[in-house]
């Protein structure tokens, strides 16, 4: 028994070696933290590299590469000018608010790391309503924007802080309706029991459209493009931390690019099969390395999508979400009850988790998610199609301009 | 006594969370220059002075949208348990979780109709 101190088992070997149990405990569950705190610390560094790198890709630059290989310590050395940069702090602010609001940006963002399942064995704290808190503490969020914007004592802040309230207040509905999806086809609200009931087949596939929507709403909710509007900069020069300067302004920001990151882990945990790969049952570790691949590819998607979508009008984002992904989430909803109990009637529900036995299961929520979308689809077309006649009923100010004009000249 | 382990990892991670952020902006405040003065601490804007107070009633619009938030936040809490026991549950549960879910399309409903959602 002498090989049994691992990671794994850190606190029993501590009793063990005589300490005292509660010391021991306490002991395990610090180093734990810090652990899956560091996770997202060091993540962060790359991703800001790896998001400067791809924008540059697609507008045809190169990027950062001067500092370090291909410019990998950039974001190091802007790190080290933000520490030497003057810290201003404007007349009239909130000071004791305004000091807190970087701070809980970017606690909040890796608060969410706590329940995210990193392999079958290791996961920070598999809470029995992990869904729940992460809906929970992703919307601290909300809470960082308006006290920095309303503390800042500036105008500009302040409607950044009102727009960016409003926009996730808005997706925050349609967020948390799909993820009611998955807790109905796993039955469970614990995040590393949801990854372990995608074994036969990734949610993803039972549930198409919730999973877009999920997408959808969480590029909203981290303030990418399309929807950046709380730091349009031709509008409202940067919006709520637009007082901000050096680390305060870089803790915002790090919040930022974590939380993106962070909402794609989470795409990818709950729709995506979270750890699960070939062979990954043996060796446990490997469930780190494909649940980073499975994110890298959506976080590139969203990145792509970052940098090639033009950013929309405030009334167009509350009309998408209100008009648009609140009813399709419901109707989700609705439909996927009735089939999942269409599931359980039929005596169709998969009894283990291999392919075979969720095959029915998936293919039954398939077609009914492909019928929601050609619905959609279809309903979309239509709009499109009689917007464009109307278009066309009205003569365009100009052409009926012109030809009297013209007849002038002749 | 698993379950109460599960929580203390929450605790704890609340107590420490804030020291990763905390940490660098200490740093930066002992190692970054400190020099104020009026002109540059006064409020960033586009080359004018700023005019009037900034803490002032905000568009109704920002409320109507919280309240219709409101409703639906309500009422999607209480939808998670009816999604978690969801396999469990016979007709009269599915049908009653339909009339729920009916109500809160309701409300959109209503608030669409009554233009709430229209940004004016």
């Amino acid at each position: 028994m002498e090989n049994l101190c691992s990671i794994n088992n850190l606190a029993a070997c501590l009793v063990q070696g005589g300490m005292n149990p509660d010391l021991a405990n306490l002991l395990t569950t610090l180093g734990g933290v810090v652990l899956v705190a560091t996770v997202p610390l060091v993540t962060v560094i790359f991703l800001i590299w790896v998001e400067r790198k791809v924008a540059a890709r697609v507008q045809d630059r190169i990027g950062p590469n001067r500092v370090g290989p291909f410019g990998l310590l950039q974001s190091v050395a802007d790190a080290v000018k933000m520490i030497t940069k003057e810290d201003i702090t404007p007349q009239g602010a909130d000071k004791f608010i305004y000091n807190l609001a970087p701070i809980i940006a970017f606690a909040s963002v890796v608060l969410i790391w706590a329940v995210v399942p990193f392999t079958p064995l290791h996961i920070g704290a598999d809470l029995s309503i992990g869904i729940l808190y992460f809906v929970a503490v992703a919307s601290i969020g909300t809470v960082k924007i308006m006290i920095a914007g309303w503390s800042s004592n500036n105008k500009y802040a302040l409607l950044g802080a009102f727009r960016t309230i409003a926009q996730l207040l808005s997706y925050e509905v349609p967020l948390v309706l799909s993820l009611l999806i998955p807790v109905m086809i796993s039955g469970t609200m614990s995040m590393q029991e949801i990854t372990r009931q995608q074994g036969g087949m990734w949610f993803f596939f039972m549930a198409p459209v919730a999973a877009i929507m999920f997408f959808i709403a969480n590029l909203a909710e981290t303030g990418r493009a399309p929807f950046d509007l709380l730091e349009a900069e031709s509008e409202i020069i940067a919006g709520y931390n637009i007082e901000y300067s050096g680390f305060k302004w870089g803790m915002f920001m790090a919040g930022e690019f974590m939380h993106a990151f962070t909402a794609c882990l989470l795409t990818a945990v709950v729709f995506l099969g979270g750890w699960w790969g070939p062979g990954v049952e043996q060796i446990p570790v490997l469930g780190f390395i494909y649940l980073g691949l499975k994110t890298g590819v959506v976080y590139l998607f969203a990145l792509i999508l970052r940098s090639t979508v033009p950013r929309v009008r405030i009334d167009q984002l509350m009309t998408l979400n209100w008009k648009w992904l609140v009813p399709i989430s419901v109707a989700n909803v609705i439909m996927t009850a009735f089939l999942l109990k269409l599931v359980q009637w039929l005596n169709l529900a998969p009894q283990d988790g291999t392919l075979g036995a969720a095959l029915p299961q998936t293919i039954i929520l398939f077609a009914g998610n492909l019928v929601l979308g050609l619905v959609l689809f279809n309903f979309i077309r239509n709009m499109g199609r009689s917007q464009r006649l109307a278009d066309q009923a009205v003569p365009v100010l100009g052409e009926h301009e012109e030809s009297p004009v013209h007849a002038v000249g002749d | 006594m698993a379950v109460l382990n599960e929580w203390a990892f929450i605790g704890v991670f609340f107590s420490i969370a804030w020291i990763f952020p905390f940490l660098p902006i200490f740093m930066a405040h002992l190692l970054a220059p400190h020099k104020p003065n009026s002109i540059k601490q006064s409020t960033y804007e586009c080359g004018v002075e700023t005019v009037g107070d900034t803490w002032i009633q905000f568009k109704v619009q920002y409320y109507i949208y919280g309240l219709i938030f409101m409703v639906f936040d309500v009422e999607i809490v209480f939808l998670f348990p009816w999604a978690l026991a969801y396999k469990q549950l016979d007709f009269f549960g599915f049908f009653a979780g339909l009339l729920f879910v009916f109500f809160l399309f309701d409300a959109l409903v209503y608030a669409w109709r009554k233009d709430a959602l229209e940004w004016v």
